[in-house]
């Protein structure tokens, strides 16, 4: 291992120009002669638009121009698009209601985007918006996902009973029949909060167009540009791929809400034609972003597992219904299906399981993928019923997950996967090690003493990540593929840069791909540039989400870095008239066998490029190589989480004791960053159990938890003190890439929320209580104990 | 936000001219209410005249019965003033827990008092300390000064020039904070003075800060968290929304006089 290389802690290339305030967001992109856009939004959840009176607004000073769905429809916009078909039982196509850039005729959820003001300023924009009068006619709502198949508000005509899909997976008949010989089953229901994603930086972009070359650009906050253009220019209409170009520079964080297209961006680029082409800058403000961004999870879920006699799971039957929104967005219809009921199985040989979803439209912002996306779902599910299962057959939770383990690879589920690596006692093993287990008791007693509750919870995860393989996602309604691109382009003086088409907001490529850069080809990692989320640049890419940056796309940079490795040693062999055979490459150097005749990488590079050392004709001039990467197979990253809370038992406080995260991620490139991701999709699944809940109002539809006033984002007080935050690895190699990486960026999200909820419900002696566990929650939760005890 | 005139005035006599010279404006301490509002458009004063620069509108003086914090006075100086730390250490603690470090460098104790927040954590110290608060025209005692929700006694014009704390001989605050906001949910503030008179403050729970007269009662009597022992606070009239319901407001405000009264010193 290199002082850069596979392996190092080397600290975060990017880091100096984020934390000195250098960093280059979308907000900080100024162009000539720039306007503003300000979007008027629905403070109803439920009404038609009978009129939008804009004549007054449009004479307020600095006004450029208003527009509303009647300009979208004259300019012939195309709507968003959901990207994924989801077929129902029944083999129906998925009810997809119309979704234009500006609402239609209706509005649906409170925010949704009715008119947007261009103006000279930001505040003029916002004042004028303010002076739009809209007429509406209110409507029944309805924002809870549970209610959505009974209630009388229809959120789109196409979906009568409010039902997007009827979905199902498994073999229901061998499903029921392993239910009926069980000795024992186990029954939960369960409600998975709707969370809203909280990047720290919120949406925004530029729309620019060229009147001269009829040429768009598109500065935004997306964590795949090339899908964002290639959705543009295919679906909106707006301009063919050679004519737009979309750039996504620093992003600060995703977490899965810049996947989309949403219509304010969109909405951007259109505009700045339609004023004469003038650039169009928007930037949501926070509580835009809590009303617009697309929010994640939202399920209610009944599950049935079944055992035998020994404790052995023989079946398992879930019911969940997936709130999906007023919308589809872009990928939200394959997150309550295939990257969610296929993980069902977990870690554990379940030899039945069926499980059936239906995905309902509620009067509220539209529901997508947000970090782990469908995963921590099926693994909340899992590890609340198969705990429950544990407690109620009086084994103990550690031993009826080992009795449960799959332990020979590859491992086919009935739920589609094929895991093709793993250990998952070996992570058991280590996490009872690390967090100390056999001497919980004593722990729970010292607690006691103090007047508080302890309880220990498990989780033991898989999440089915690196997303994927193209014919595989192809088959199961997939719009696009999901490998992954790279460019290796070797600069004459040795240095070398990469162009990528994953996108990097936050995950610290710019350092871990160079680390692999460093390894591979010998050179200092401040000699390696990591190029990404610009289309002029990169030239086609599928960006950065569900962990597959390290298994796509580093392994698209290795594969081209072969390549690289190839023509070099061509170039070296003709320079040193050698055979290429003969040439060996180590360390940055290439040498001859048998003889003392070396070249550094840098000479070869120069003699590329200089070529008289050479016959062109032969070899080409050049050290640049390009490689798509389709995966072979998903990767699956597992572990075994275990936390510890302490129950102030007057107060309902729950506070994190101890929190010991051991994770199976294959190879690891920089521990230092991968650590941290542990730790920060540990506290955002600390956020989900504890803290975070979006809230719409029943009776009025409003997003109660529209500010940090009310929504409880994770503070490094809530999380466990750092000494008894235990991190530890284990490592089975990932067989589908030739790295043996499986993905780190979501596990932590995954686990965490089983792990905590568990630990409180041991704690109170309870079967179940919601997320997030609020002190007001966990108080009520315990009046039902104190009253029986007095 | 709408456009103002700004004013940065040396003495308290020319900020209460300005303001009664503008046609709708309005006095800025430190900030923390005005600023936001002024940002959601629920405020467009037509002159923010800013108290910051008044000559000695900032300090702390310890007298031999009183502790006496000026309007200006930054969170941050009396959370970590070592006479206040020794007079009345709970009041120290008190503004050590408001907000976060940078609010507490530039949020000011009479902005608190004179928005009167019906979670703010000041109103429990003046009012379970049995606080005056000095203006520019007359003093108030703390029972009489806060009368509502975002509402005190206050007349147009009146500005806090500063806040006598009586020291007692024990006091304790509790706070339990919203957990989004960080704002009080209850808070409690007890303090007993040199002739064994307890007053019990609670902010965060009702409409404004308030007395529980039997807890005070009984801790006259006693002060001791035996003497709590069956009196509990009553849910009616208490605030009620997603992070807490009445309920349990009333029985954190029992918990919270318990450990307020336990830890007194």
């Amino acid at each position: 291992m290199s002082d850069t290389g596979i392996g190092a802690r080397v600290l975060r290339k990017e880091d100096k120009r984020f934390i000195t305030g250098k960093g280059q967001y979308t907000d900080d992109i100024n162009l000539k002669d720039q306007t503003y856009a300000y979007f008027v939004r629905s403070p109803h959840a439920h009404a038609t638009i009978k009129a939008i009176n804009t004549a007054k607004a449009k004479k307020m000073p600095g006004v450029v121009d208003i527009f509303t769905s009647k300009e979208v429809e004259e300019d012939k916009i195309g709507g968003l698009i959901c990207g994924w078909m989801i077929h129902s039982k029944d083999g129906s196509g998925m009810k997809a209601g119309p979704h234009p850039i500006l609402a239609s005729g209706k509005v649906r959820f409170v925010g949704d985007q009715v008119a947007v003001v261009i103006a000279e300023t930001r505040e003029q924009a916002k004042a004028a918006a303010q002076a739009v009068a809209v007429s509406y006619g209110v409507l029944p709502h309805n924002v809870d996902a549970g209610q959505a198949m009974k209630t009388k508000a229809q959120v789109h005509d196409v979906a009568s009973d409010n039902r997007v899909y009827n979905w199902s997976i498994g073999d229901e008949a061998a499903t029921d029949a392993a239910f009926r010989s069980a000795a024992h089953v186990t029954k939960l229901d369960l409600i998975n909060n709707r969370l809203i994603p909280n990047a720290m930086e919120t949406r925004a972009a530029i729309g620019s167009y060229d009147t001269g070359s009829e040429h768009y650009t598109l500065y935004t906050t997306s964590q795949n540009p090339h899908v964002a253009r290639l959705v543009i220019s295919a679906f909106h209409g707006l301009a063919p791929e050679h004519k737009l170009r979309v750039i996504a520079p620093d992003v600060g964080g995703g977490f899965g809400s810049k996947i989309f297209i949403y219509g304010e961006e969109v909405t951007c680029v259109w505009a700045s034609k339609r004023i004469g082409g003038r650039p169009v800058k928007w930037t949501a403000d926070r509580s835009e972003a809590f009303l617009s961004d697309a929010h994640g999870r939202d399920h209610v879920s009944h599950a049935e597992l079944a055992m035998d006699a020994s404790g052995k799971i023989v079946g398992l039957k879930v019911h969940t219904i997936a709130s999906m929104g007023a919308y589809l967005s872009t990928f939200s219809s394959c997150v309550p299906t295939y990257l969610y009921a296929t993980l069902l199985s977990g870690q554990y040989d379940i030899p039945n399981i069926y499980a059936e979803v239906d995905a309902v439209y509620t009067n509220t912002a539209p529901v997508d993928a947000y970090r782990g996306a469908g995963r921590p779902e099926a693994t909340y599910l899992l590890e609340r019923i198969v705990e429950t299962a544990a407690r109620e057959l009086k084994i103990d939770p550690a031993e009826f997950r080992r009795r449960n383990f799959i332990t020979q690879f590859p491992h086919q589920t009935p739920v589609i996967f094929c895991y093709d690596a793993g250990d998952y006692g070996a992570a058991l093993d280590k996490a009872l090690e690390l967090s100390d287990y056999r001497n919980f008791a004593s722990r729970k007693a010292a607690s006691a003493k103090n007047g508080k509750l302890r309880g220990v919870g498990f989780s033991a995860y898989i999440e089915a990540c690196g997303i994927a393989p193209s014919a595989a996602v192809g088959s199961l309604g997939a719009g696009v593929g999901l490998w992954e691109s790279a460019e290796v382009r070797v600069n004459a003086v040795g240095t070398v840069e990469v162009l990528t088409g994953s996108h990097s907001h936050g995950q610290g490529h710019e350092t871990t791909f160079a680390q692999l850069v460093s390894e591979r080809l010998g050179v200092d990692i401040n000699n390696v540039a990591i190029v990404h989320g610009d289309t002029d640049k990169v030239q086609m890419g599928m960006g950065t989400y569900g962990s597959r940056s390290g298994a796509v796309g580093m392994t698209a940079i290795s594969k081209a870095l072969d390549k690289i490795e190839a023509k070099a040693k061509r170039v070296a062999a003709a320079v040193m008239e050698a055979s290429t055979d003969d040439i060996d490459f180590k360390d940055g150097t290439f040498t001859v066998k048998g003889t003392d005749k070396k070249m550094a990488f840098g000479e070869v590079a120069l003699a590329s490029y200089v070529g008289h050392k050479f016959n062109s004709s032969e070899i080409e001039i050049g050290l640049k190589e390009t490689s798509f990467h389709d995966p072979s197979n998903f990767v699956f990253p597992a572990g075994v989480h275990i936390c510890e809370v302490e129950v102030d038992t007057e107060t309902g406080l729950t506070k994190i004791a101890s929190y010991t995260a051991v994770d199976d991620f294959g190879t690891i490139i920089n521990p230092m960053i991968v650590e941290g991701q542990v730790q920060g999709g540990v506290a955002q699944g600390i956020g989900q159990a504890l803290l975070e809940g979006a809230h719409y109002d029943r009776d009025s539809g409003q997003l109660l938890t529209g500010s940090y006033m009310d929504y409880n984002m994770p503070k490094a007080a809530n999380m466990p003190h750092i000494e008894n935050f235990k991190l530890g690895f284990t490592f089975t190699k990932c067989p589908s890439n030739p790295l043996g990486m499986k993905g780190c960026g979501e596990a932590g999200a995954i686990a965490a929320p089983p792990a905590v909820i568990n630990a409180i419900t041991n704690a109170l002696g309870v079967r179940d209580i919601a997320m997030p566990a609020t002190p007001l929650t966990v108080w009520n939760a315990m009046q039902p104990m104190k009253r029986a005890a007095e | 936000m709408e456009n103002f005139n700004y004013h940065r005035p040396a003495t308290v006599n020319a900020a209460a001219a300005l303001l009664k010279k503008s046609k709708g404006g309005s006095y800025m301490a430190g900030g923390h209410t005005l600023l936001p509002t002024m940002k959601q458009g629920l405020a467009s004063p037509s002159d923010i005249i800013d108290l910051t620069a008044i000559k000695g509108f900032s300090g702390i003086t310890i007298g031999k019965s009183a502790v006496v914090v000026k309007g200006g006075t930054t969170h941050m100086e009396v959370a970590t003033s070592a006479a206040v730390k020794k007079a009345i250490p709970a009041l120290a603690e008190l503004a050590g827990k408001i907000g976060g470090v940078h609010v507490r460098h530039k949020g000011t104790i009479g902005g608190s008092i004179a928005n009167s927040d019906p979670a703010a954590d000041y109103p429990s110290a003046c009012l379970g300390l049995g606080a005056t608060i000095v203006t520019n025209k007359r003093k108030i005692p703390a029972d009489a000064f806060f009368t509502g929700m975002f509402q005190t006694a206050l007349k147009d014009g009146e500005i806090i020039t500063e806040v006598s704390f009586p020291i007692p001989k024990k006091s304790s605050h509790m706070k339990f904070p919203n957990p989004a906001s960080r704002y009080a949910l209850v808070g409690v503030f007890v303090s007993q003075d040199a002739g064994g008179k307890v007053r019990v403050a609670v902010t965060g729970a009702g409409p404004k800060v308030f007395r529980v007269p039997d807890m005070e009662a009984a801790l006259s009597k006693s002060f001791a968290v035996s003497a709590l022992a069956g009196i509990s606070a009553k849910a009616k009239g208490l605030n009620a929304d997603m992070h807490a319901t009445a309920e349990y407001r009333a029985h954190l405000i029992g918990v919270l006089a318990r450990r307020a009264v336990e830890a007194a010193k």
